[in-house]
């Protein structure tokens, strides 16, 4: 028996927000009690535009904010998983565009798909395109500013990093699939077991996303992190031996991932 | 760590100062004014509106669950094959297969 | 009592400061901005929803920067949640004022609406019973986004699928009294008026009767679709997504010949066609405006903000 929340009773409108909020999206529940069509019509179906209207938009936002894996997936099935996603995830948030970081997760946990091992982290890295879309703009560290630091400061050197700059490392070859599936062209077939890393960045106005390699993920997230530079070398170093440090160097310029650098003297610079 | 030479002041100092030099490095700002006119014009994702959805009869109302029989395949999704290592495709494909009938 | 608010302060206007006089306008939607870039003077000015401009960086700003230096921009707030029974949320208040202080937009707007209860954000503007109590909390949320952002903002007239029978004031005098008590202006969107009255039976033009006309400081138009209730009677849905339908265009007529000339908007959210579609609608209205400028006017308006 579905429980109808009662509207209050005049003086005491404290809840009609949340006896619609608790039915809006919960298809089991009734129409709350209190809402009437004209003379007294049933409200039942008039209730349901505004169901419909709070489902169908985020589930329409999903669909806009993760294009790839609603095409992996198929409209018709991306819609069904993102319909249970908005009921469980209701956005906490009123800017539409900050909506689904929570998605990959439930992805993950979502079993008739659960074969589609690649598909979270392809989610992940659709959000981070939107976040760096979205974020602050600053201009990116350039050659000039880590030129600028006297030679001997470089080991200890410390970086800010970009506002707009997100990294993702995965078990699958996410950074294929989802360019394939973005800018084309669409390959035959994907290896999709291959695991890829990917920065993305902004430097200026255009979402940038590549592709990079282990050593270079490493270096990157520990810069971000805040170690100083000689740190991230000796971490990236010893997971990868081929690190190469002077083609990092030239990644960390070129895709904008960082806003600045400055010497640190909080690291002990004997060696 | 210290012991490797690869790890020196010196050789940071001096691989950084390669990499600043080499005449390769590319940098953002050469592209900029480009990219500008091809960014603007592009619908945003995830917008606020005030516009209404498609009425009375559609997903707000409906309680089938992809759990269930409902979920199908439906549509084609991509068109790639999707491979990943062990017997399991990675595609869409060979989803019905895992259902209750 | 009136709210006063300060004259804004001309000292740092970093945008050209348009006065469009009883123009028609489009909703900007970004892919439109090579075509409106190409005729900026196609239209008389852009109205952009707020949130899709409270990002920190990036190309939304960008290009609402660029479009701020060729027309006139109004800005419409969607989800204040101006008629929930939770206060404003601080956060977005204080975006929300940023945005018009760093866009210096020609007319501020929300709506008579709700969509965030106990911090869960419902993406659609949903209904609120009238009442002494909720009109009491309107007035209370009005009054600090007109603090906030430092001027009288246009409240909008919603398009509603339910009634609440707990309801003990009609929409037009509860519209009234808000104006009375906050000073703010009125968005009189005709879509929803015809779309609220198809849907629970009452007359559009006596509504418009006694809606006060005299508070409207922008007209929207739109399009909507057309269902049926539980017993088969037409229910209008207010979907933005097609042109303006031929009895919103009479009614629309009506009122600009009974106020004269306002600012009026054309909203296109759904399906959003090329632009010369967009635009011949923004056309059309333009040409309704057209005819009755410089008449005398029935209704007296009052001077609000520029």
């Amino acid at each position: 028996m579905p429980s109808t929340p009662d509207m209050p009773a005049e003086g005491n409108s404290a809840a009609y927000d949340g006896a619609f909020g608790s039915v809006l999206l919960d298809p089991g529940r009734a129409t709350p009690q209190g809402l009437t069509g004209p003379c007294g019509k049933s409200a039942n179906k008039r209730f349901n535009v505004y169901r419909n209207n709070v489902t169908h938009s985020l589930v329409t936002a999903l669909t806009e904010i993760f294009p790839t894996v609603a095409q992996i997936l198929g409209k018709e099935n991306f819609r069904m998983i993102a319909r249970d996603f908005v009921r469980a995830h209701p956005p906490r948030s009123p800017l539409v565009f900050e909506y689904g970081q929570d998605f990959a997760r439930f992805l993950a946990g979502c079993a008739p798909i659960s074969h589609l091992k690649y598909l979270p982290d392809v989610a992940r890295l659709e959000r981070a395109w939107l976040d760096a879309y979205h974020a602050a703009d600053h201009a990116p560290l350039d050659a000039d500013d880590l030129g600028a630091l006297p030679p001997e400061a470089l080991a200890t050197a410390v970086f800010t990093p970009h506002p707009a700059a997100r990294f993702i490392s995965s078990a699958y070859a996410i950074h294929t699939i989802f360019t394939a599936h973005r800018e084309g062209p669409m390959p035959e077939r994907i290896n999709a077991g291959l695991a890829q890393a990917v920065l993305v960045t902004r430097p200026a106005l255009t979402v940038q996303v590549r592709k990079i390699d282990h050593g270079q993920f490493l270096f990157i997230e520990a810069l971000s992190r805040g170690a100083p530079l000689q740190q991230a070398v000796g971490l990236s170093l010893e997971a990868v031996p081929e690190f190469d440090l002077q083609a990092a160097i030239a990644l960390t310029i070129e895709s904008g991932a960082f806003a600045g650098c400055r010497s640190s003297n909080d690291i002990d610079e004997k060696d | 760590m210290s012991t490797k030479t690869a790890l020196t002041a010196a050789y940071i100092a001096g691989t950084v100062a390669a990499a600043l030099s080499a005449g390769t490095l590319a940098t953002t700002t050469a592209a900029q004014a480009q990219e500008k006119e091809k960014c603007y014009g592009v619908s945003m994702a995830g917008k606020n509106d005030c516009a209404a959805g498609p009425g009375t009869t559609c997903a707000g109302t409906s309680k089938v669950d992809y759990q269930g029989n409902a979920w199908t395949y439906v549509d084609s999704g991509t068109c790639t094959t999707m491979e990943l290592p062990g017997d399991r495709m990675g595609s869409l494909e060979p989803l019905d297969r895992d259902l209750p009938s | 009592m009136t709210r006063k608010f300060a004259i804004q302060s001309a000292n740092q206007n970093r945008f050209p400061a348009f006065h469009p006089a009883g123009r028609a306008g489009a909703s900007f939607k970004p892919q439109h901005f090579d075509a409106i870039k190409a005729e900026p003077t196609s239209v008389g000015f852009l109205e952009i929803h707020a949130e899709n401009y409270m990002g920190a960086g990036g190309p939304p700003h960008a290009v609402l920067s660029e479009i701020r230096t060729l027309l006139p921009v109004s800005l419409h707030g969607v989800c204040m949640s101006i008629g929930g029974l939770d206060p404003i949320d601080p956060e977005h208040l204080s975006r929300f004022a940023n945005l018009v202080e760093r866009y210096e937009p020609f007319k501020v707007s929300e709506h008579l609406a709700w969509s965030t209860h106990d911090d869960v954000f419902f993406n659609d503007l949903l209904p609120l019973p009238y009442t002494d109590e909720t009109l009491k909390r309107v007035c209370e949320h009005i009054d600090q986004v007109q603090e906030a952002i430092g001027r009288p903002m246009l409240l909008e007239n919603p398009s509603t699928y339910v009634l609440f029978s707990e309801s003990s004031w009609n929409e037009t005098d509860f519209l009234r009294e808000i104006v009375k008590r906050t000073g703010c202006g009125l968005l009189l969107d005709i879509n929803n008026v015809f779309v609220s009255a198809t849907n629970h039976g009452f007359s559009a033009t006596e509504y418009l009767a006694e809606f006060p006309l005299e508070h409207v400081g922008e007209v929207h138009l739109a399009g909507h679709d057309e269902q049926e209730d539980d017993e088969g009677a037409p229910l209008l849905i207010d979907s933005h997504d097609r042109p303006v339908a031929d009895p919103v265009w009479s009614l629309y007529e009506t009122v600009i010949e009974q106020c004269g000339p306002i600012d009026t908007l054309v909203e296109w959210d759904s399906d959003v066609p090329d632009w010369p579609i967009l635009r011949s609608e923004a056309i059309a209205a333009e040409r309704i405006l057209d005819r009755h400028r410089g008449r005398q006017q029935n209704v007296k308006r009052h001077a609000l903000h520029s």
